[in-house]
């Protein structure tokens, strides 16, 4: 079966890396790494959702910045439109930030405490040399305008908000230059439920109105499938599963990704939904397991023969990426994946 | 309201207050329910609903000197807890009722190895020797599903995952075989997976040991799971109460409809628009009059001035009928 090719996406990610040095002794010689992403490849379309889900560690923070470029990745390509960024400088990345922009966890500490909402949200267009003070003040309130914000909103300071109204405040930052794509980093987790649907309908609304990309990172399952078109299951810094949002949810194929979304507590108290119960926790990605990692974890009998081994993502259904792993995958499915690949 | 032979807390009226900059704020306004034995009330709310400061009163640790609880009762077991002496409390605390809190990092000392701090426990409460401590202390952590316990209890807390160090919190607060546990918020630190084990543990155990349990998330999920009867707080005060099963199939307060409604769950259509509650939950400074969930909807009606009368509205299930906020 030959892979589903997306058509020109927005942003291809090529086998990227991130490792940092952890160094020790009185020299603080490097004398192993954190591999926080370790070979990682997606992709996402114009218009496009693409959920990230995984653990606390799993590196998904680390791959959203490393592709906004807050963090030089190791090696590996990051192609924005057809143009690899993984190692321009800072100042050829410039024009480009105009493009991608990020949302951030905590709004409180993403924003300024002592600008004024004016300053936080005219900045990007000072940097960026747009417009006179006139077209700024009238972009800002425009802005406010949009996130559902009051125009006397601009006059004040980050604390005088709301989790909630700081959020917007963000989201309006990120929103200023009409950035192709955002990275939005936990953006609803640190809010209480009833603001996390004002934000995430909010997210939705822009996103058709402006054509946006998103690259949604959280932890919470339901929030991902709820605003993403497809989903990328991350585990110790490598995406094991890739599919679209209603497939991957209803029929889950890696077993990391059964136990992941096993996981979720159902709002129905009458429902006990039968659970995948892991042992212990993500293992350390500094020196991870030398084959599956996950096949590591449940200590698979299969593992041994993981080590060395290619287990990186195949098609097992148009559009249904999975990592080639025998550990992790059904007898038949991985079955499937050694026939269809002669 | 009555007390039955099967009731291990009941907490009345109680009213818990700060004093700020801004005067005297009402953090629990007349909050009352009762626990009974071997099962688990929740407690939900967004944050700042008053659901954790509930909980510090009831084992009287709030911030000193500025929380204070000016009136109500929490009986428990014969004894009214607000009125209870310092060393009275002490010997409850972490004996009769043990407490789990959010952040398992915080709640260890993180100078001390594991070992001391659960065996400080039994040295205590049991007043056992050291070393009888030590091996109830590794008991309890075998109990509590950690592999290789002897280990454990010479590593530190920084040593040990969230996971495992939540195991030793719950650990911790077992240790005296409580009658009641109240766990605050347990799981909102840790992983979906990890949540997963933690809320499995907690099951068992409180099969095994057959101890009431109180517990406090803004996670309306975790409740459905794990809750017999919930209690749904709104800006200081319960506005519902009902068993977990009559609440998600028959929620009668506007506010509470609005909590289920704005979750999305893994059947809501994928980017359709979720129900939202205007603004956001009301400061506690406004506290005097009438409903408070009308006036975070704008809503100042002139029949809703009085404060709504919580009433059991079908059996068990009881409701502040605010004549805006009671849909049935």
């Amino acid at each position: 079966m030959l892979p589903t090719v997306i058509e020109n996406p927005l942003l291809s990610v090529k086998d990227l890396r991130v490792h940092f040095p952890v160094r020790s002794g009185v020299m603080m010689r490097e004398t192993s790494a954190v591999r926080a992403v370790d070979g990682v490849s997606l992709d996402i379309k114009p218009g496009e959702t693409l959920g990230l889900v995984g653990e606390s560690g799993c590196g998904k923070s680390t791959l959203g910045k490393t592709i906004v470029r807050l963090i030089r990745p190791t090696s590996g390509k990051i192609d924005f439109e057809g143009i690899n960024i993984s190692h321009l400088s800072q100042w050829s990345l410039r024009p480009l930030r105009r493009d991608i922009q990020m949302i951030f966890q905590d709004p409180s500490e993403s924003l300024d405490p002592r600008m004024s909402v004016r300053s936080i949200l005219e900045e990007p267009y000072i940097i960026h040399k747009l417009g006179n003070r006139a077209e700024r003040n009238a972009r800002v309130s425009e802005l406010l305008d949009r996130v559902g914000l009051p125009a006397s909103a601009a006059d004040r300071f980050p604390f005088e908000f709301s989790g909630g109204q700081r959020q917007r405040i963000g989201i309006a930052r990120a929103l200023a230059l009409r950035p192709k794509l955002i990275i939005c980093d936990e953006p609803v987790s640190a809010l209480d439920v009833s603001v996390q649907s004002q934000i995430l309908n909010l997210l939705v609304e822009l996103q058709q109105e402006f054509g946006l990309s998103y690259l949604f990172i959280a932890h919470d399952l339901s929030v991902v499938k709820h605003i993403s078109d497809r989903v990328a299951v991350m585990y110790l810094g490598k995406i094991v599963e890739v599919a679209n949002a209603e497939t991957i949810y209803r029929d889950p194929r890696h077993a990391y990704s059964k136990a992941l979304l096993s996981a979720i507590p159902s709002v129905d108290p009458t429902v006990r939904p039968k659970r995948i119960l892991l042992e212990g926790d993500v293992p350390s990605p500094i020196d991870p397991p030398a084959g599956s990692a996950f096949g590591h974890r449940i200590s698979h009998p299969l593992y041994a023969q993981t080590v060395g081994a290619d287990l990186s993502l195949r098609e097992i259904a148009p559009g249904h990426l999975v990592a080639n792993d025998p550990c992790c995958l059904s007898p038949e499915d991985y079955q499937l994946l050694q026939d269809s690949e002669d | 309201m009555s007390e039955s032979a099967d009731t291990i807390l009941e907490v009345d009226k109680l009213i818990t207050s700060f004093e700020t900059e801004q005067g005297l704020l009402r953090a629990v306004d007349q909050v009352s329910f009762s626990v009974q034995r071997g099962k688990t009330l929740g407690i939900v709310g967004e944050s700042g609903c008053g659901k954790s400061v509930t909980a510090m009163s009831i084992i009287r640790l709030l911030p000193q000197p500025a929380g204070k609880i000016l009136g109500g009762h929490v009986h428990f077991k014969g004894t009214d807890l607000v009125r209870a002496s310092d060393a009275e409390m002490r010997k409850i605390r972490g004996g009769d009722i043990g407490v789990i809190f959010q952040e398992p990092m915080t709640a260890l000392n993180p100078l001390h190895r594991i070992g001391r701090q659960v065996s400080e426990v039994f040295r205590l409460h049991q007043k056992l020797s050291k070393k009888d401590a030590w091996d109830a202390a590794t008991e309890m952590l075998k109990l509590v599903r950690i592999p290789a316990p002897e280990q454990r209890m010479m590593d530190f807390p920084h040593q040990l995952s969230g996971g495992m160090r939540q195991r030793i919190v719950i650990a911790l607060a077992l240790a005296c075989r409580p009658s009641l546990v109240i766990a605050d918020e347990p799981t909102t630190a840790l992983d979906v997976t990890v949540q997963a084990q933690i809320l499995d543990l907690m099951a068992k155990l409180q099969e095994e040991m057959g101890m009431s349990t109180i517990l406090i998330t803004h996670d309306l999920g975790v409740i459905a799971e794990t809750c017999d009867e919930v209690v749904v707080m709104y800006a200081g005060r319960v506005v519902e109460r009902a068993s977990a099963i009559e609440l998600f199939a028959n929620p009668l307060h506007a506010y509470t409809k609005g909590l289920l409604s704005s979750i999305p769950t893994l059947d809501t259509p994928s980017k359709s628009i979720l129900n939202t509650i205007p603004g956001t939950v009301a400061s506690l400074g406004d506290y005097s009059h009438g409903c408070r969930f009308c006036q975070r909807m704008g809503r100042t009606a002139p029949v809703s001035r009085e404060r709504p009368k919580f009433t059991e509205v079908s059996t068990g299930h009881w409701v502040e009928t605010c004549p805006e906020c009671y849909q049935p």
